[in-house]
């Protein structure tokens, strides 16, 4: 009998300790794919954050490192100048990219480094239980803004993506929502083209994806795919916010 | 014997150009040394001072408080650095740039016209290398010949025309004062 | 006369760097701050020069460090330098080093603090630096120079341990070693016996891939990982203790002094000694691992020490320990960032205690 789907051999035989109907589950799993798919498995070197995906290591069969919070492109940054053949990929969450590694993050951009990051955005804290993320939305409830977002007390959030794709040295930035099997296949194809850039030394290069967070959002995992489509995306839309490749081709 | 020097005056003067001269110099002939370079706040324009210890054993401090020589190429370093010369010890002046009397009597006051001299050498910028000349000459810590050669590694070997004029600068400044003293 | 013909003229910042691109360093990453720009600067110049080389000036403290950690990572030799309010912010990566065992060099060109402090000389981190700086528990390996040899020497040495243990090498140089240019022998690094580095990521090629990881979260397992650690601390205790002993065979009174304090001491002993005071120094190299060994050796003979730092004292709680009771301890301090002493006020320092202390016990 013909064998049509298998587990992916990067994915080391362990059981995620990923929450039922978290994002990072998925995300895992495709990196595995698309990693196995080329030879970038043997020149990957990934860097964890600190939040729930710090245990990547335990689950993907690849070089991998730890960051401290919020510095993974500072620890990339270091890991491509050293190897600059090497494909080097942080996966960070929003509290990680967005809040106390914003600097590392719009500098390591700025440099235009050679790197990929995966951005995966859940409106919230979730390791720590929930609390206010940078891209926590106006009215959106967490357990440090119990009322809602406000504008006047909280503040407003931060689309980092939007910023990004503005700076000369990022080729390549898209948002994806994770919904859906089309919606996943579309950042397979996603990150595979953030790595393919990175081959070819275009710059720096981010994929957002919009994911689940069910049990901070005190949702159920279907509602939570609901939620995301109908609230998340009015604030992070997906899309391409920047590829300067594609557009070069398009000015030729 | 531990003998201690600064050579002071503003930035862009070469002062510090002096101090490594002098002490590679210094180190060829086989000495122990240290060179301390200090600046003023200021980017360009503001004081810059260098102290310079020399020694055949190990040297404690780069730091002078009473030096034994002291070469002032301007008038803000000649009064700042007028009380700070060991008693006995010798103030060089360039007395091209600097007017006004010293008022210590336990000291020996030699004014070398060193901005003169490098007009008459075609450069003022070389004003420096004059004075360091002359500086070896009257002090006689180091040999002329030890200055010379110190220059070599001071200046890369494409800028051969200008280590040629600044060692034919520390010729003359030795030269001349030696003439002066006869 | 000693010979000079293969010494050249450096800065001791300048030497910091050139010892480290001697040693194979040829990665660095730091961002500027008085007094040691001159290294960011030398090195900006020279690695891009070298194949495989880079230089990057990062945005802060914390993402040049965490940059060395990166690069670390891949088992390539990498430095940063700093000055201590920029130490201060590279404590947070200095812990994940310590934790993820990764070797590199950090030279610590101290200024006087606390906050900004200013920009002179000082020797106020040495808490910082001896007691490991960041959370949690761990050493690092701390030198101090008192030469721009020195600083030239242990910046190599400092290499060569960084790989031979798996950790964060200090380098404890001062503002002032960093600015004074002294005549350095352009010595080649010791490079033998060192461990296969097994560990480095450098893409799982023909091989499962590797992790470093400090977040240890299994029931006992981080208990296990820092006893290890703290194995190989005790191991570095045994064998990596250095320190420099002058005139000690006849000394009454006996100088504790690092760094800058100690060239400036020695001067002074030479003075009280034309005086007939019989007086030594015992210099720390390593101020961690401590030679306390050698201090609670000398205490067999003498019964007075006297601390110097230029600090309100630091160095003197370690000769405490190390003596236990068994002589007296006297300390003079200068708080940095301002005085630089010179041999003639530690000669009135050193003859004083002499006459109060030693005089008066006979």
């Amino acid at each position: 009998m013909k064998k049509v789907f298998e587990r992916p051999r990067l994915l080391k035989p362990a059981t995620f300790h990923f929450c039922p109907g978290c994002g990072h589950n998925i995300l895992h799993r495709v990196i595995a794919e698309v990693l196995e798919e080329s030879d970038f498995r043997e020149r990957a070197i990934m860097i964890a954050p600190v939040g729930c995906a710090v245990l990547a290591y335990f689950y993907l069969d690849i070089d991998v490192t730890e960051a401290p919070h919020g510095r993974c492109t500072a620890v990339a940054t270091g890991i491509k100048r050293a190897i600059p053949n090497s494909l080097v990929f942080t996966y960070q969450g929003d509290g990680d990219l967005a809040s106390i590694g914003a600097g590392e993050t719009l500098h390591a951009a700025g440099r235009g480094e050679k790197v990929t990051t995966i951005y995966v955005n859940n409106a919230n804290y979730g390791m720590t239980g929930g609390q206010m993320a940078p891209t926590t939305m106006l009215n959106q409830v967490t357990t440090t803004c119990s009322a809602g977002r406000s504008a006047e007390r909280e503040g407003y959030p931060l689309d980092m993506s939007k910023i990004l794709a503005s700076l000369p040295g990022v080729c390549y930035v898209e948002r994806v929502a994770l919904t859906s099997p089309a919606n996943v296949q579309k950042f397979k194809k996603a990150l595979r083209k953030a790595f393919q850039y990175q081959t070819e030394g275009l710059g720096f290069s981010l994929i957002e994806v919009l994911s689940t967070c069910p049990t901070n959002w005190k949702l159920t995992p279907v509602d939570s795919l609901k939620w995301i489509e109908e609230v998340m995306t009015k604030s992070y839309p997906p899309g391409v916010l920047v590829d300067r490749k594609a557009n070069r081709g398009d000015s030729e | 014997m531990l003998t201690k020097m600064v050579f002071s005056g503003f930035g862009g003067q070469g002062i510090m150009m002096m101090g490594y001269a002098l002490a590679n110099a210094v180190m060829k002939d086989g000495h122990e040394v240290t060179l301390l370079p200090a600046y003023g706040a200021e980017v360009r324009g503001g004081s810059a001072n260098c102290t310079i210890a020399i020694s055949d054993d190990e040297i404690a401090s780069p730091v002078a408080s009473a030096p034994e020589f002291i070469v002032v190429m301007s008038t803000p370093a000649f009064l700042r650095f007028q009380n700070h010369i060991k008693s006995g010890g010798m103030l060089i002046l360039n007395s091209s740039l600097i007017e006004g009397e010293t008022i210590r009597e336990d000291i020996k006051v030699i004014p070398v016209p060193a901005g003169k001299w490098a007009l008459e050498l075609g450069d003022l910028r070389v004003a420096n290398f004059v004075m360091l000349g002359a500086f070896a000459r009257l002090t006689g810590l180091v040999a002329l010949k030890s200055l010379e050669e110190a220059l070599v590694s001071l200046f890369p070997a494409r800028k051969a025309k200008l280590l040629e004029l600044n060692q034919r600068a520390l010729r003359f400044g030795y030269q001349t004062i030696e003439k002066e003293e006869k | 006369m000693k010979s000079s013909a293969n010494k050249v003229l450096l800065s001791g910042n300048h030497a910091v760097a050139e010892a480290a691109i001697r040693a194979g360093c040829h990665l660095y990453f730091g961002y500027p701050i008085t007094p040691q720009n001159e290294i960011p600067e030398y090195m900006s110049e020279h690695l891009p020069k070298i194949k495989g080389g880079a230089f990057v000036q990062a945005e802060s403290e914390l993402a040049a460090i965490n940059m060395v950690l990166g690069a670390a990572a891949t088992g390539r030799r990498v430095m940063t330098t700093s000055s201590s309010p920029g130490i201060s912010l590279m404590q947070e990566g200095i812990s994940y080093l310590a934790a993820l065992e990764l070797p590199c060099v950090i030279a610590n060109m101290v200024r006087g603090g606390p906050g900004l402090g200013n920009i002179a000389t000082a020797q106020s981190d040495y808490f910082q630096s001896t007691r490991g700086g960041g959370h949690g528990d761990y050493r690092t390996i701390t030198l101090a120079p008192c030469t721009v040899q020195e600083i030239y020497d242990l910046t190599q040495l400092g290499f060569y341990l960084a790989d031979k243990y798996r950790g964060p090498v200090i380098i404890q140089g001062e503002g002032l070693l960093g600015q004074m240019v002294e005549p350095v022998e352009l010595k080649e690094p010791d490079k033998k016996d060192l461990p296969p580095k097994d560990w480095a990521l450098t893409g799982a090629k023909d091989r499962p891939g590797r992790m470093l990881r400090s977040l240890i979260l299994e029931e006992g397992i981080l208990e296990e990982h820092n006893w290890k650690l703290n194995r190989k601390y005790l191991e570095i205790e045994k064998k990596e203790k250095r320190f420099e002993s002058f005139r000690m065979e006849d000394a009454n009174l006996a100088v504790v002094a690092y760094g800058s304090v100690a060239r400036i001491a020695k001067g002074a002993i030479k003075r009280v000694r034309e005086e007939g005071l019989k007086v030594g120094m015992i210099r720390p190299i390593s101020l961690w691992p401590f030679p306390g060994e050698a201090i609670r050796k000398a205490a067999e003979k003498v019964s007075q020490f006297l601390v110097i730092e230029l600090s309100c004292g630091q160095m003197i709680e370690d000769v405490r320990l190390a003596l236990a009771g068994k002589a007296e301890v006297n300390f003079y301090g200068r708080p940095g960032g301002g005085v630089i002493p010179n041999p003639a006020e530690f000669g009135r320092v050193i003859s004083r205690n002499y006459y109060q202390k030693v005089r008066k016990a006979r």
